[in-house]
């Protein structure tokens, strides 16, 4: 017997010239936890947010029905009071408050003077904490706290609001695998308590864990719903119906054939920027022509900081040890010294650290080595439209044109984006931290062979990520991280998941 | 496997023949001209409006020969002022001290010129070296000390209108001689003569409108030859023929005053070097760079360091220029010289379509900002109407402009 909570019945929603939803119908049973995937741009998001009523009933044709009733938002408040909450992928938490008083925003509880009641208001924060796992003290400024406790901190937020339908976007993008795990088995505790949910996630393992029902999104279409209950609804299963074809492999293959070596750093140590402690501690790694080297490690392990370092000193303070290109030491002490060295840093947050959102492809494709289109301080701006259009070309960017804003992109084509300009430097090396991060499927691929078609061009090429499937499939050779020191080094035929993230958890063990 | 083409710098090898058709397919051009450039245009149609409104409730008087020579040199100094807080707008600063900069820079000349009776170029040159040091004073504590803009100016403010005080003894000074006096209310007149209208003025006015479209049409055949889109050849003609006639009817009205009015010709150069500066320079791009993503900028290689204490020497030697300009045209330094100018200036900018947040802006919009804002002072001086309800006017336009601005992000941020 299938009970339904919420009914969403030909749904379609229109931008300015671009139809995002057309026709989608949803329906979520109670009590179930309802993945929804689909790729980068395929219309997730916007879905959700005509649900919570981000997107007020009007500005969208179709109905909603929630329990049985026809529901029209106007606004969160709406969808909240009827029990249905949002978690964003980029959290909405104020880094400065309390947990607790995060917990409460907008919804103080006050007392009868009229003014808010904080013994009462921490009491109960200390109740939803417990309920979802956290032993934190309430009083606690979020801050302090990692971004997986900050993800349980959410949804304390949303059970506080006695939610009915939890809806989370991408909620263990930026956890690591045992954050993840923490999370998902509040999710199925969450149900067991009869609270319904909505997942979209990219990671389809996932998916496949923990969801009963998925919804495939394609542009802006709802593909196909599969029932993960009855039927052995495979990853691949998935994927096909998210990019509307079978991908032969993850991982395209790659002719292995390592030249002399490009990068070495020795006895690698960083301070952090503020506190007194080393975030990275006498590390040593080299990588050569032709190769592809990677980075395994957990968040807080050092990865980007050691990357970040090494990148023209970014990161921390009393950076030591010695920097060896193509076999001589050189000093970058700055960005623009590493550049100049054939280093290149393709960072893990695109948004904040890798574009200029607000500008257009052209300009971002030619910011990292404007000097190579520039004489005398003059930038040749027809031959950097020439360079761009290369760009579009040769990464398969999609967009309009080079003129196009880089913040209307979709993250697949933006990363591709970054990954132009880096290449416009003409890098030897390239330090890529988490390239296919919050990217779909398809983008995914376009990226691994991409950084293929570089390796085979003789550039050396270094991998940070926390998909250890993704370190398999795409390395030569992987390093483990583990509270800033190496602790392990493997070529890729001898590692497993599991005998890299015995690694990956060494230290951690040692130190406590 | 192939190997990946770097894109190269080498020369430009434009293709041979571009899908013509494509590019020139002119139906939907103007209505897509107009929608992509609604911000940019946005502000040209204010002013146009704005101009013919005050034309019409002066009876003509507002673009009568006399008074368009008169808003010219009256706010020459704001326009100058406007170009270097654009930049530093642009680049995620702003500067609160332009003012007091003004005034000190003017009383430094005043001193030097009359008090102590040195040639009036020395007083030019003093004031200029006082600007830069100022701005390199500001561009210290912002770039190297890590102070926002905001309170290292807000010092500034209170720090030069206090030292401009010391330097004058809190008297005014004047009269400039008159060599000094040319640069506000010098013209350039009667060179090639002219039967009642200066035939230079009119000539000059030519050669600036063959310039536009000569570099215009050099553009497009640039961009054509690198298969970017382009308005079509008609839309183009009109452009050319409007800005043309507009800088024509401007000349023939300033011909038919006093002729070419000295610093209409400084405020022209700073207009097309800084234009220049802004759109073509790897500085003006790092500058948008910063303020677009201070930390992309910085992890791409940009010296953000270097590009901020420059931004904010430019500025002091911008506010110098106007403090020469100033002084020059009240012809003496008083202690409150340049009160409230930063505010015109910031004023300006934003008008003219820069963003708060940084990132956005352009030295041509922030000129029409200016305009607008001194067509509206000179038409509602003109009409008698009293401090108070132009100060009104003033504050509305100025958050109707910044309103329209944020609206019209907002609808573009929602459009995908």
């Amino acid at each position: 017997m299938d009970d339904t909570i919420l009914e969403m019945r030909r749904i379609t929603k229109t931008f300015p010239g671009v139809t995002a939803l057309e026709d989608v119908t949803l329906a979520v049973r109670r009590g179930e936890i309802h993945a929804i995937c689909g790729e980068n741009g395929a219309g997730k998001s916007t879905l959700m947010k005509v649900l919570s009523g981000v997107y007020p009933s009007g500005s969208y044709d179709g109905e909603i029905l929630f329990d049985g009733k026809p529901m029209q938002f106007r606004g969160i408040r709406d969808s909240e009071a009827n029990g249905i909450v949002i978690i964003h992928q980029e959290l909405a938490l104020v880094p400065y408050l309390s947990i607790a008083e995060n917990i409460f925003l907008g919804n103080e509880r006050r007392g009868r003077s009229g003014l808010i009641d904080w013994n009462f208001a921490n009491a109960e924060a200390a109740k939803l904490l417990a309920s979802v796992g956290l032993h934190e003290n309430p009083v606690t400024p979020v801050i302090q706290l990692g971004v997986g406790k900050q993800q349980l901190v959410e949804i304390a937020k949303a059970l506080s609001k006695k939610v009915r339908l939890l809806i989370l976007d991408e909620p263990t993008a930026a956890l690591n695998d045992i954050d993840s795990a923490h999370l998902l088995d509040l999710l199925r505790a969450l149900k067991e308590q009869g609270i319904t949910c909505i997942m979209i996630s990219h990671k389809l393992n996932e998916i496949t864990a923990i969801a009963d029902s998925t919804t495939v999104i394609r542009d802006g279409r709802a593909v196909e719903t599969l029932d993960m209950r009855s039927d052995e609804v495979t990853q691949q299963r998935i994927i096909r119906g998210m990019v509307g074809r079978d991908l032969d492999s993850f991982y395209p293959d790659r002719e292995s054939s390592p030249g002399d070596e490009v990068l070495r750093i020795e006895d690698w140590t960083v301070r952090h920027p503020v506190q007194d402690r080393m975030v990275v501690e006498g590390v040593g790694l080299s990588v050569r022509a032709g190769e592809v080297v990677g980075i395994a490690g957990l968040m807080g392990a050092g990865r980007t900081e050691l990357a970040m370092s090494v990148f023209g000193r970014s990161y921390g303070r009393d950076i030591r040890g010695r920097l060896f290109v193509h076999g001589r030491e050189v000093q970058a002490r700055t960005v623009a010294e590493a550049i100049d060295n054939g280093i290149a840093y393709v960072t893990e947050d695109r948004k904040r650290y890798g574009l200029n959102l607000i500008d257009d492809v052209r300009r971002n494709v030619s910011a990292a080595a404007l000097d190579r289109l520039s004489r005398l301080g003059w930038v040749n701006g027809n031959e950097e439209i020439k360079v761009a259009e290369a760009s579009r070309k040769e990464m398969n960017i999609r967009t309009p044109s080079v003129m196009a804003v880089v913040g209307k992109l979709s993250g697949g084509n933006q990363q591709k984006v970054v990954l132009s300009k880096w290449l416009f430097t003409d890098p030897d090396v390239l330090i890529l931290d988490e390239p296919t991060r919050g990217i779909d499927v398809g983008a995914k691929y376009e990226i691994y062979t991409i950084i293929n078609r570089l390796v085979a061009a003789g550039k050396a090429v270094i991998v940070i990520s926390s998909e250890l499937p993704e370190l398999l499939g795409m390395c030569d050779r992987i390093y483990t991280l583990a509270a800033g020191r190496i602790t392990g080094e493997m070529p890729v035929a001898e590692a497993t998941q599991e005998s890299l993230m015995e690694l990956m958890t060494k230290d951690k063990e040692l130190v406590g | 496997m192939t190997s990946i083409k770097t894109p190269s710098t080498e020369h430009p090898t434009p293709p041979d023949s571009p899908p013509a058709a494509a590019l020139h397919s002119g139906t939907s051009d103007l209505r897509a001209l107009v929608l992509n450039n609604l911000r940019q245009s946005g502000i040209y149609v204010a002013l146009v409006v704005i101009v013919a409104l005050f034309a019409v409730l002066t009876d003509g008087v507002l673009l009568s020969p006399g008074n368009i020579t008169n808003i010219v040199l009256q706010y020459s100094y704001i326009l100058v002022l406007a170009i270097g807080m654009v930049i530093l707008i642009i680049g995620g600063h702003i500067d609160l001290s332009v003012g007091s900069v003004v005034a000190l820079t003017g009383a430094v000349s005043a001193v030097l010129v009359i008090q102590q009776g040195h040639p009036w170029w020395i007083g030019v040159v003093a004031a200029l070296v006082v600007g830069v040091a100022v701005g390199a004073w500001h561009g210290f504590w912002v770039a190297y000390a890590g102070i926002p803009a905001f309170i290292v100016t807000l010092a500034g403010m209170l720090l030069f209108r206090g030292l401009t005080l010391r330097v004058l003894d809190n008297i005014s000074l004047s009269p400039f001689p008159s060599e000094y006096q040319q640069v506000a209310a010098g013209f350039l007149n009667g060179l090639l003569g002219g039967q009642g209208f200066d035939a230079f003025t009119l000539l000059i006015g030519a050669i600036a409108v063959a310039g536009y479209a000569v570099s215009g049409f050099r553009t497009r055949v640039a961009r054509i030859r690198y298969q970017q889109p382009v308005e079509s050849f008609p839309l183009f003609v009109a452009r050319v023929v409007l800005v043309g006639a507009v800088l024509m009817y401007f000349a023939w009205q300033l011909a038919h005053a006093r002729g070419l009015p000295i610093v209409l010709i400084i405020l022209a150069v700073l207009v097309l070097v800084y234009g220049l500066l802004t759109r073509r320079t790897v500085f003006g791009r790092q500058v948008y760079a910063i303020g677009g993503n201070l930390s992309a900028a910085a992890l791409s290689g940009v010296k953000v360091r270097t590009v901020n204490f420059w931004m904010f020497v430019n500025m002091g030697f911008l506010a110098a220029v106007a403090g020469v300009i100033y002084s020059s045209r009240s012809n003496g330094a008083q202690p409150a010289a340049g009160n409230m100018f930063e505010l015109d200036a910031i004023a300006a900018a934003f008008i003219g379509g820069a963003a708060v947040t940084g990132g956005v802006g352009t030295v041509v919009g922030a000129m029409v900002g200016g305009l607008i804002m001194a067509v509206m002072s000179n038409g509602m001086q003109l009409m008698g109407i009293d401090q108070s309800t132009q100060s009104v006017v003033k504050g509305l336009v100025l958050l109707v402009a910044v309103a329209f601005d944020v609206y019209n992000k907002r609808r573009a941020g929602t459009a995908r």
